[in-house]
C-alpha cells in the first residue's frame, strides 16, 4: 500500500506536536500499514471514525475488511477477535468506552486469557479504549476497568500517560503477542499541555517498565494514567513549600507490574505515596504495598499511604465527581504527612 | 484405520446419498469407534483414571459424525475447521484427533495435547482444523465466527462448523456471536445438538420455540432440522449448508433433532427422565439404524461390519492402554506457558525467603 497517509496522520512526519490522541492514531495507523495482519473493529469506527475519533479516515485507507463496524455486541466481537488471532491476524478492538467492556468480562478471563495456557496458542489481541473520570460522563462513560482485569493472570494492561507513551506502548501492544488491555484517558486525549514532538523514526516503549517521571529522595510516589499530571502538580507544591524531594514512577503497564522499579526507588526514599484514579477498594495500590511488605519491609520507615478516587460509582455533577476523584490537594496532604512521619 | 483393505461386494444400483461402499464403511468405523471409546472412557472412569467426569455422546453419534464427513477435512491447516462439543467427539475424531489423546486429556496427562492443562475435548491443532470448546457456552459461536471471519478477508473457500447444545443458544455469547457472524456473512455452519436436556432441566424449560430454526430466521440465516439419528441425512444437511457457505451465503444452521440417552456426566441418576421416551429413542440408536441399511442395501455384510466393531474396539483397548501407562504433569509445570514472554514466578513461600536489610544499612 504506497497510498499517502491522510494529512491528519502525518503531524510527526511534519514535525508537528501531536495530542496524546493523535499519538495513538498513529501508532495504530503505522502497525496497520507495515503489518497487513492487524485489522480492526469495534462500534461506530469505521464510517464515523469512532465516538472519539481516534479511527477517522482509516476506513477510507484501508478498507472494509480491515476496519469493520461491529453490531453492539462488545462479547460477539471480543470473542470474534479470539477466532480471528487463531488464524494468525492481530486484532485491535476498540471499546466504544471502556465502562462497555463488561460482557466481554467472560471471554477475555475464561477465553483469550487461557487460551496460551490451554494449549491453543497466544492471543495477540489490543482491546483499547477511552476510560477515566473528570469530564462529567456520569457512571458510565467514566470508569477505570483496570482492576476488573488485573486479576486474571495470562491478560497485560497499559494505561500511558503521555504521547510518547501512548504511541509507543501502542505499537509494543500490538506487536505483543499477548492479549493487552489498553486504557486511553479521555481527559489526556486532546490535553494542550500534552502536546509533544514525537521521533519521526519508529519506536515502542517496552511493556512491563515503568518510568520515573521525576527523581526526589525523601518519598517514592507511584502513580498511572492521568494521576502522572496531578502527582507532577503535587510534588512541585511539596518541593517547594515543604523542601520535599518526591520521586514519582509512572507505572505505564500495570500488568505485568513493574515491581523492581518500585522496589529501587523505595530503597533509596524509605516512604512510599500510591496514587491512583480508580476506587479505593481493591485498588492497585493494595497490591503494591503487599509486595512491597513482602519484598523490602525493613526499608520503610513509614507507612505505605495511598490516595484514590472514593468507594463510589462515577458520579455526574461536577461538584460530585470534583469530590469523587483524588485531587493535588489530596496529594499533597498525604505527601506531608509520610515526609513528617 | 480406514476399511479400504476389506474385500469387495458387489455395488448397489442407487448409492446412500452418492457416497461409495469405502466411504460408508468409513462412516460406520466412525460411528462405531466413537461408542467404543466412550464405553472405554466409561471403564476407566470407574476404574479411577479419569480426573473429572466423562461425558457422552450414546445416541448422538450420527450428528457428529455425519456432519464432520460433509466438510473438507486436511491435515495441513488449510481444510475446514471445527468446533465440537463433548458429545461431538465422533466429529473430533473425523477431523484427525486422536484416540490417545482422548484419553490422555480425560485422564490429565502430561503427553496429551494440552499437557493437563484441560480436559476431554478441550483440545486444539490447527493443522487439522480442530479447535477445542471452552466451557462457558455460546463462547465458541464468537470465536469460530472470528475465524471464518478470517477465511472471508482472505478470500479462502473454507468454512467452520460449530457444535452447541441447545442450551447454549439461551446465552447472551450464541446470540452476539450468531448476530455478528450472520451480518459478517462469515462461512459458519451451526449445528443445534437438539438432545432435549440441558443437564437436568428439559428443552421447553429453556425456549418457547419448537424448533431451533425458528430462531435462525430471527438472524436471517438460513436452517434446516434434520433426524439426528439419521447420519445419512445429517450428511447431506450438512452438505447442503457447506455449499451455501462456501458460495458466499453466509452463516447457516443445522437442527440435529435427537436424544441425549445419558445423563450429562457419569455421576447424575437421570430421575427425571421418562422411560418410555427413553425407550422410543434407544430403539432409534443411530449405528442400529445405518447397520441395518448398509446390510439390507447390500453395500457390506455382517462379517464385515462385526470386523470393523472388533478394530474400533482394539483400537480404543490399545490407545487407553497406552495413555494408562504414561506420566501425569510435574506440578511445577503449572507456572509455565501463562504469557509468551515473561515467566511467573513462584511465589516466595515456595521458594527464597525475602531479601533482608543489612543491619549496616538500618536508617538511624
Amino acid at each position: 500500500m504506497n497510498r499517502p497517509a491522510p494529512e491528519h496522520l502525518k503531524k510527526t512526519a511534519r514535525g508537528e506536536p501531536v495530542t496524546l490522541l493523535e499519538a495513538i492514531s498513529e501508532g495504530l495507523f503505522e502497525e496497520m500499514v507495515q503489518d497487513d495482519r492487524v485489522f480492526l473493529m469495534g462500534e461506530d469506527i469505521g464510517v464515523y471514525g469512532g465516538a472519539f475519533k481516534v479511527t477517522r479516515g482509516f476506513l477510507d485507507y484501508f478498507g472494509d475488511l480491515r476496519v469493520i463496524d461491529t453490531p453492539i455486541a462488545e462479547g460477539g466481537f471480543t470473542g470474534a477477535a479470539a477466532g480471528a488471532a487463531h488464524m494468525g491476524l492481530r486484532p485491535v478492538v476498540e471499546m466504544q468506552f471502556m465502562d462497555f467492556i463488561s460482557p466481554a468480562y467472560d471471554v477475555l478471563t475464561n477465553y483469550i486469557a487461557t487460551s496460551l495456557y490451554r494449549g491453543a496458542g497466544p492471543m495477540p489481541i489490543v482491546v483499547r479504549g477511552p476510560v477515566g473520570g473528570g469530564n462529567r460522563g456520569g457512571p458510565f462513560h467514566s470508569q477505570n476497568v483496570e482492576m476488573a482485569f488485573f486479576h486474571t493472570p495470562g491478560l497485560k494492561i497499559v494505561y500511558p500517560s503521555t504521547a510518547y507513551d501512548a504511541k509507543g506502548l501502542m505499537k509494543a501492544a500490538i506487536r505483543d503477542d499477548n492479549p493487552v488491555i489498553f486504557e486511553e484517558h479521555k481527559v489526556l486525549y486532546r490535553a494542550p499541555a500534552l502536546r509533544e514532538v514525537l521521533p519521526e523514526e519508529d519506536y515502542v516503549v517496552p511493556l512491563g517498565e515503568a518510568r520515573i517521571v521525576r527523581e526526589g529522595s525523601d518519598l517514592t510516589l507511584v502513580t498511572y494514567g492521568a494521576m502522572v499530571h496531578k502527582s507532577v502538580e503535587a510534588a512541585v507544591q511539596l518541593e517547594e513549600q515543604d523542601g520535599v524531594g518526591v520521586e514519582i514512577i509512572d507505572l505505564r503497564t500495570l500488568l505485568p507490574l513493574d515491581e523492581d522499579a518500585i522496589v529501587e526507588s523505595m530503597k533509596r526514599t524509605g516512604r512510599v505515596l500510591i496514587v491512583h484514579e480508580d476506587t479505593r477498594t481493591g485498588g492497585i495500590a493494595g497490591e503494591i504495598a503487599i509486595r512491597l511488605n513482602e519484598r523490602a519491609f525493613e526499608w520503610l520507615d513509614a507507612p505505605i499511604l495511598r490516595v484514590t478516587a472514593i468507594d463510589s460509582p462515577v458520579p455526574y455533577a461536577g461538584s460530585l465527581e470534583d469530590y469523587f476523584l483524588p485531587q493535588v490537594e489530596d496529594i499533597v496532604t498525604a505527601g506531608r504527612y509520610l515526609a513528617a512521619y | 484405520m480406514g476399511p479400504a483393505a476389506l474385500s469387495l461386494l458387489p455395488m448397489s444400483d442407487s448409492p446412500i446419498a452418492g457416497l461409495d461402499r469405502t466411504q460408508l464403511l468409513v462412516l460406520y468405523h466412525s460411528l462405531v469407534v466413537t461408542r467404543a471409546a466412550e464405553e472405554r472412557l466409561e471403564v476407566l472412569h470407574k476404574q479411577g483414571h479419569v480426573t473429572g467426569e466423562v461425558y457422552s455422546s450414546l445416541g448422538q453419534e450420527a450428528g457428529a459424525v455425519g456432519a464432520a464427513f460433509a466438510l473438507d477435512r486436511r491435515t495441513d491447516g488449510t481444510g475446514d475447521f471445527l468446533a465440537p462439543t463433548v458429545r461431538a467427539a465422533g466429529a473430533l475424531f473425523l477431523f484427525g484427533g486422536e484416540l490417545v489423546d482422548f484419553f490422555r486429556q480425560y485422564m490429565a496427562r502430561a503427553t496429551g495435547p494440552t499437557g493437563g492443562k484441560e480436559a476431554s475435548v478441550h483440545w486444539v491443532d490447527f493443522q487439522k482444523g480442530i479447535v477445542g470448546p471452552v466451557s462457558p457456552l455460546g463462547t465458541m459461536l464468537e470465536v469460530m465466527a472470528g475465524i471464518t471471519l478470517s477465511f472471508k478477508v482472505r478470500g479462502e473457500p473454507r468454512v467452520g462448523i460449530v457444535f452447541y447444545g441447545d442450551a447454549a443458544s439461551s446465552t447472551g455469547a450464541w446470540h452476539e456471536g450468531l448476530n455478528f457472524s450472520a451480518v459478517q456473512r462469515c462461512p459458519l455452519i451451526l449445528m443445534v445438538e437438539a438432545n432435549q436436556w440441558m443437564f437436568s432441566t428439559a428443552t421447553t424449560m429453556n425456549t418457547r420455540v419448537q424448533s431451533f430454526t425458528d430462531k435462525a430466521a430471527g438472524y436471517g440465516i438460513g436452517s434446516e432440522s434434520v433426524d439426528g439419528t439419521d447420519i445419512v441425512a445429517v450428511y447431506e444437511a450438512v452438505s447442503r449448508a457447506a455449499k451455501r457457505a462456501r458460495a458466499g451465503e453466509g452463516t447457516q444452521m443445522v437442527e440435529l433433532s435427537y436424544y441425549r440417552r445419558l445423563d450429562y456426566v457419569q455421576h447424575d441418576p437421570q430421575e427425571s427422565v421418562d422411560p418410555d421416551e427413553l425407550a422410543m429413542w434407544e430403539g432409534r440408536d443411530p449405528i442400529s439404524l445405518f447397520e441395518r441399511r448398509v446390510l439390507e442395501e447390500g453395500w457390506a455384510e455382517e462379517p464385515e461390519l462385526e470386523e470393523i466393531r472388533g478394530r474400533a474396539e482394539e483400537d480404543c483397548r490399545l490407545a487407553a492402554e497406552q495413555a494408562v501407562s504414561e506420566p501425569v504433569p510435574y506440578g511445577p509445570e503449572a507456572v509455565k506457558g501463562i504469557y509468551t514472554d515473561t515467566v511467573t514466578p513462584h511465589p516466595w513461600t515456595r521458594t527464597d525467603e525475602p531479601d533482608k536489610r543489612a543491619t549496616s544499612e538500618l536508617k538511624t
